[in-house]
């Protein structure tokens, strides 16, 4: 375990190391965060311009919503997509086996190969906003919400690293994935509204396929007072099945790995 | 296949030259239909939009837009999208970063006009697949919300290739960018983040306070896909739509000068790094 934890603190070092050379782009990634973010909040500006509950959400209370979207993102863009994204390309080109040849596990090898600190400027972001939230609400979160938002924040994680790792999977069998992360990251976007909006066939999708709702909505409601310890026990389970499922395929797949040329 | 070289007058031979090119995109488009079918998918913000401002609407119209003026909105939004979508930016930072934009040079063709085929031979397997939106929509909304007047639908395809070709100067020249910077595809995301909320795509321009929509009317980025999607649903005037037309092609032909004038300053610089 020692081991992995200074294993961890290596790879760490490298990846600062490598983004303190692009300070510039620090520069721009955190100005096109704060951006982004503030053209993702022009719709919810404009619809609550008029309209004062949307299915059952406050501005303050969609805005926690948003909150948890951005911080979620921060994590995706910093931690979860640079270091995932290279195994596709190590996969293509052969080069997955120098880290299969290392005695350590391979899944956290490439889970921690790269960390780009600049691109999770979104968390922070998220942190914020989730204090402008409460601001507007005029009232603090309690400690157990706050508690329980954590631990289903930390879950929405394991979530987003598992559904990125099955993504992953897909490169041994298929050559093209690096644009199904895209897919992924754009199904994620549909994240960032309260998960009541959504009727039919997109509430099933994003409940069960991509647990959309879960990841950013729950926690909002924990936050809020609002969700049922059933479901926060069910969202944290749903969590921990998704991740022992992304390791089962994860370990069949690299069976298939053919190393190069492939 | 052998493609002969093309022969007879100076138009002729550009013909061919074109036919050529169109024939290898076209197959190169149909060779990589798995991504392509990715790229579709992922082009799923208009439905999710649709969801949202439906559930909002439920009760109460919003604006001018009830239920149904949602639905068709955003379900011409999304054809309008998967026409006129480009991503020739993402090509020619790649080509100038890895150094194969040297190939394309060689060719005795102008690279804007073989990235302008690449991406236009792309468009009959994207009519395929907006078709069944197209159809969805003429079955369920047609009636009451597109528009009847035949000289608009007329137009309809002219705004629809200027649409693409503002988007596609602009990428062309801020892929031209790249010669001289290389981190210009932060200028695309830029631009992207306004064309977001400025053209349209997250929920129709009358929604903004009157103020800032007179300033949106008069930027690019409703030139790229509200004005066509307006027009279709029959909420663009005769008259509007002439000068919206207008206004739409001067600034495509606007950038792509300025595309043209960076590429020929760009290239003196460029030196294949990489290869």
């Amino acid at each position: 375990m020692t081991r992995y934890l200074r294993l961890l603190r290596v790879q760490l070092r490298t990846s600062l190391l490598l983004a303190m050379q692009y300070r510039f782009e620090f520069f721009l990634d955190g100005f096109m965060s704060v951006f982004w973010t503030a053209s993702a909040l022009v719709p919810l500006l404009v619809l609550f311009g008029s309209r004062t509950s949307v299915a059952g959400w406050t501005w303050p209370e969609a805005l926690l919503v948003v909150a948890a979207f951005t911080t979620l993102k921060g994590v995706l863009d910093g931690a979860i997509q640079p270091s995932l994204g290279s195994v596709v390309e190590h996969v293509r080109k052969g080069t997955l086996d120098f880290i299969l040849l290392k005695p350590v596990d391979a899944q956290f090898m490439v889970s921690t190969a790269r960390f780009e600190p600049w691109r999770g400027s979104d968390a922070w972001l998220g942190l914020l906003l989730f204090g402008w939230a409460f601001h507007a609400l005029g009232r603090g979160p309690s400690w157990g919400g706050v508690a329980c938002a954590t631990a289903l924040l930390a879950a929405a994680v394991a979530i987003l690293y598992s559904i990125s790792i099955l993504v992953i999977s897909l490169a041994f069998f298929v050559v093209k994935v690096d644009n199904l992360i895209y897919l992924f990251v754009s199904v994620y976007d549909a994240a960032r509204w309260p998960a009541s909006i959504f009727r039919g066939v997109l509430a099933f999708l994003f409940t069960f396929v991509v647990p959309l709702a879960v990841m950013t909505t729950y926690p909002a409601l924990a936050l809020l007072g609002r969700l049922s310890s059933g479901r926060a026990a069910g969202a944290l389970l749903g969590a921990a099945a998704f991740a022992w499922l992304a390791r089962r395929v994860w370990m069949r797949s690299i069976g298939h790995y053919t190393s190069a040329g492939g | 296949m052998a493609l002969a070289p093309p022969r007879g007058s100076p138009l002729a031979r550009a013909g061919g030259v074109v036919f050529a090119l169109t024939r290898v995109a076209f197959a190169a488009a149909v060779a990589y239909r798995s991504q392509f079918i990715v790229w579709i998918l992922a082009t799923n913000t208009p439905l999710v939009m649709l969801a949202l401002w439906s559930s909002v609407s439920r009760e109460a119209p919003f604006g001018q837009f009830g239920q149904r003026a949602f639905v068709a909105y955003f379900l011409v939004t999304l054809v309008v999208r998967l026409l006129t979508g480009t991503w020739v930016v993402w090509e020619m930072n790649a080509e100038i970063k890895d150094g194969t934009l040297s190939q394309r040079l060689l060719r005795p063709v102008h690279p804007f006009l073989a990235y302008a085929v690449d991406n236009l031979a792309a468009v009959p397997l994207r009519a395929l697949v907006s078709l069944p939106v197209a159809l969805v929509v003429v079955a369920t909304v047609a009636r009451s919300e597109l528009t009847r007047d035949p000289v608009v639908w007329l137009a309809v395809p002219f705004a629809v290739l200027g649409a693409w070709l503002v988007s596609f100067a602009v990428m062309l020249a801020i892929g031209a960018l790249g010669l001289f910077w290389e981190s210009s595809i932060a200028l695309w995301d830029l631009w992207f983040s306004f064309y977001f909320v400025f053209s349209g795509y997250l929920f129709p321009l009358a929604f903004f306070p009157s103020w800032l929509g007179r300033w949106v009317a008069l930027s690019p980025f409703p030139y790229t896909l509200s004005f066509p999607v307006e027009a279709t649903l029959g909420r663009v005037p005769r008259d509007a739509l002439l000068s919206g037309l207008g206004a739409q092609w001067a600034y495509a032909l606007g950038f792509l000068a300025l595309a043209l004038w960076l590429w020929r300053r760009g290239l003196v610089r460029y030196a294949a790094y990489g290869g």
